[in-house]
């Protein structure tokens, strides 16, 4: 779907239909799918190696920086099919935000790593810029204690801080939706608290798909689960259920601890 | 011992101490109605005596389903029988209730003799008791046929109840001087209808520790 521009407009909904993935010889992903809706964060769990990540990475294209990779199947965000050959990745990746396991802020400062994005994509006025950057932080629940020290470097914060900071950079070139891997697997309890809340929050604008490996936090925060295993999406459906009463003998032995 | 062994063992444990207070219940109903139908009223009082440790009992299992929910944050099967298990004892404590009370009406009955024969009455006891037994033991066993014939058992308590209670008001009507006695008898019946509506809840707790969801019949 094109804009009057001849720009794709992406929606905030992910649909994804008969979705394989393979890495050279080996099957990654087989045959998935599933409809991810607007404005809930959806969880991705299973065993290390399942396809969890390759899965959200297939979501703005980072799988086609892996040599060897090959993607097939139907790709929607909104009514945008993300793999068209006349899809400008850089305008999916814009909308289609991505925060990492391990936080990586550019060595720069806390201003700048949120000013990099919309820099990136042609916003020059400072006002304009500063507003974007307080606007964000303020999203990330982050500006009472960074106001201060806008132009320190990012690298000093705190590994909790870092991540946040991360998803304020994220947040500041408007993405319909937010990957994250893992996004607080390397921080403390108080932290990964912070983010958890902030995915709350963040929800009410912004779709969020989460991969984590943490069930309570799966529990916790999402609206929806999807169990991986193999390459498969054994089991999708609402987190109440999926946590209380999963329908596939797999997933309950996987959430109940007793897979192996 | 493995996380998954411990926790096994933890609801073991829950599960045993679950069948021992039911057992307990079940021996506290069968001993207000040989009270009741034998005029024994020591035996009749005793029985309260015995809630006490019912009581003991569903503190004691509150606690068990506490700490298993606090340190190994059930999911699935496992949180649904822990889940269950707390709501029943709820209920079971309720049967020792019951029977308590029926223990204390008959210590306190009116008339040297009963106005009538105690036939209907003893089978709702005896009916009580089954339901009672098979409600727990639908849960222990992951019986859900046992917990709908629980469900179905309600029916025939209900009509046992009525024809104590059409008995016992054409008796009223009959002749006034009835009426003390007639009101306990109706008490009792009472209170055992209100362990069937009670054993009814707990197989609807085994069915949704079967199927995650929780129906009221």
């Amino acid at each position: 779907m094109k804009n009057n521009k001849n720009e794709t407009v992406f929606g905030q909904n992910v649909s994804v239909k008969n979705a394989n993935l393979w890495y050279g010889d080996f099957q990654a992903l087989k045959n998935i799918g599933i409809e991810i809706p607007e404005g809930k964060v959806t969880a991705f769990i299973g065993p290390s190696g399942c396809g969890k990540s390759t899965f959200l990475k297939c979501f703005n294209r980072m799988n086609d920086l892996v040599s060897g990779c090959r993607v097939e199947g139907e790709f929607k965000i909104g009514e945008a099919d993300i793999y068209d050959r006349s899809t400008d990745v850089n305008a999916l990746r814009k909308n289609v935000g991505m925060v990492f396991q391990k936080p990586n802020p550019f060595p720069m400062s806390v201003y700048d790593n949120v000013a990099y994005g919309p820099r990136t994509f042609g916003v020059r006025k400072r006002s304009e810029l500063d507003e974007l950057v307080e606007e964000s932080l303020k999203a990330a629940a982050m500006w009472d204690e960074l106001k201060d020290r806008l132009d320190k470097s990012a690298l000093g914060l705190s590994g909790g801080q870092q991540q946040r900071l991360c998803i304020a950079r994220a947040l500041a070139v408007k993405p319909k939706i937010i990957l994250m891997d893992e996004p607080t697997s390397a921080l403390d309890p108080i932290s990964t608290g912070k983010i958890e809340e902030l995915c709350e929050e963040l929800k009410k604008t912004t779709t969020i798909v989460i991969v984590t490996h943490n069930m309570q936090q799966a529990t916790r925060i999402s609206d929806k689960t999807g169990f991986f295993l193999l390459g498969e999406l054994v089991e999708y459906g609402d987190t109440d259920d999926i946590f209380s009463s999963p329908k596939d003998e797999r997933t309950e032995r996987y959430i109940t601890g007793r897979f192996g | 011992m493995s996380i998954r062994k411990l926790f096994e063992s933890e609801l073991a444990d829950l599960k045993t101490e679950l069948v021992e207070m039911c057992r307990l219940t079940e021996t506290m109903i069968e001993s207000a109605i040989n009270a009741l139908v034998n005029r024994d009223r020591e035996l009749g009082k005793s029985v309260g005596d015995t809630d006490k440790r019912v009581d003991e009992y569903e503190m004691d299992i509150e606690k068990r389903c506490m700490r298993i929910l606090l340190k190994q944050q059930p999911v699935a099967k496992d949180f649904r029988e822990v889940s269950t298990a707390l709501k029943m004892i709820t209920d079971i404590e309720r049967f020792g209730d019951q029977a308590s009370d029926i223990g204390d009406l008959v210590y306190h009955m009116p008339g040297e003799r009963y106005i009538k024969k105690l036939t209907h009455i003893k089978a709702m006891g005896e009916l009580a008791m089954k339901m009672v037994r098979e409600s727990v033991d639908s849960f222990i066993r992951n019986d859900e046929k046992l917990a709908d014939g629980v469900i179905a058992a309600d029916d025939e308590m209900d009509d046992l109840f009525e024809t104590v209670k059409d008995e016992l008001i054409a008796l009223i009507k009959k002749d006034a001087d009835n009426g003390d006695q007639a009101i306990v008898l109706m008490m009792i019946a009472k209170y055992l209808e209100r362990i069937g509506d009670h054993a009814v809840n707990v197989a609807e707790w085994t069915k949704y520790n079967e199927t995650g969801v929780h129906l009221k019949f």
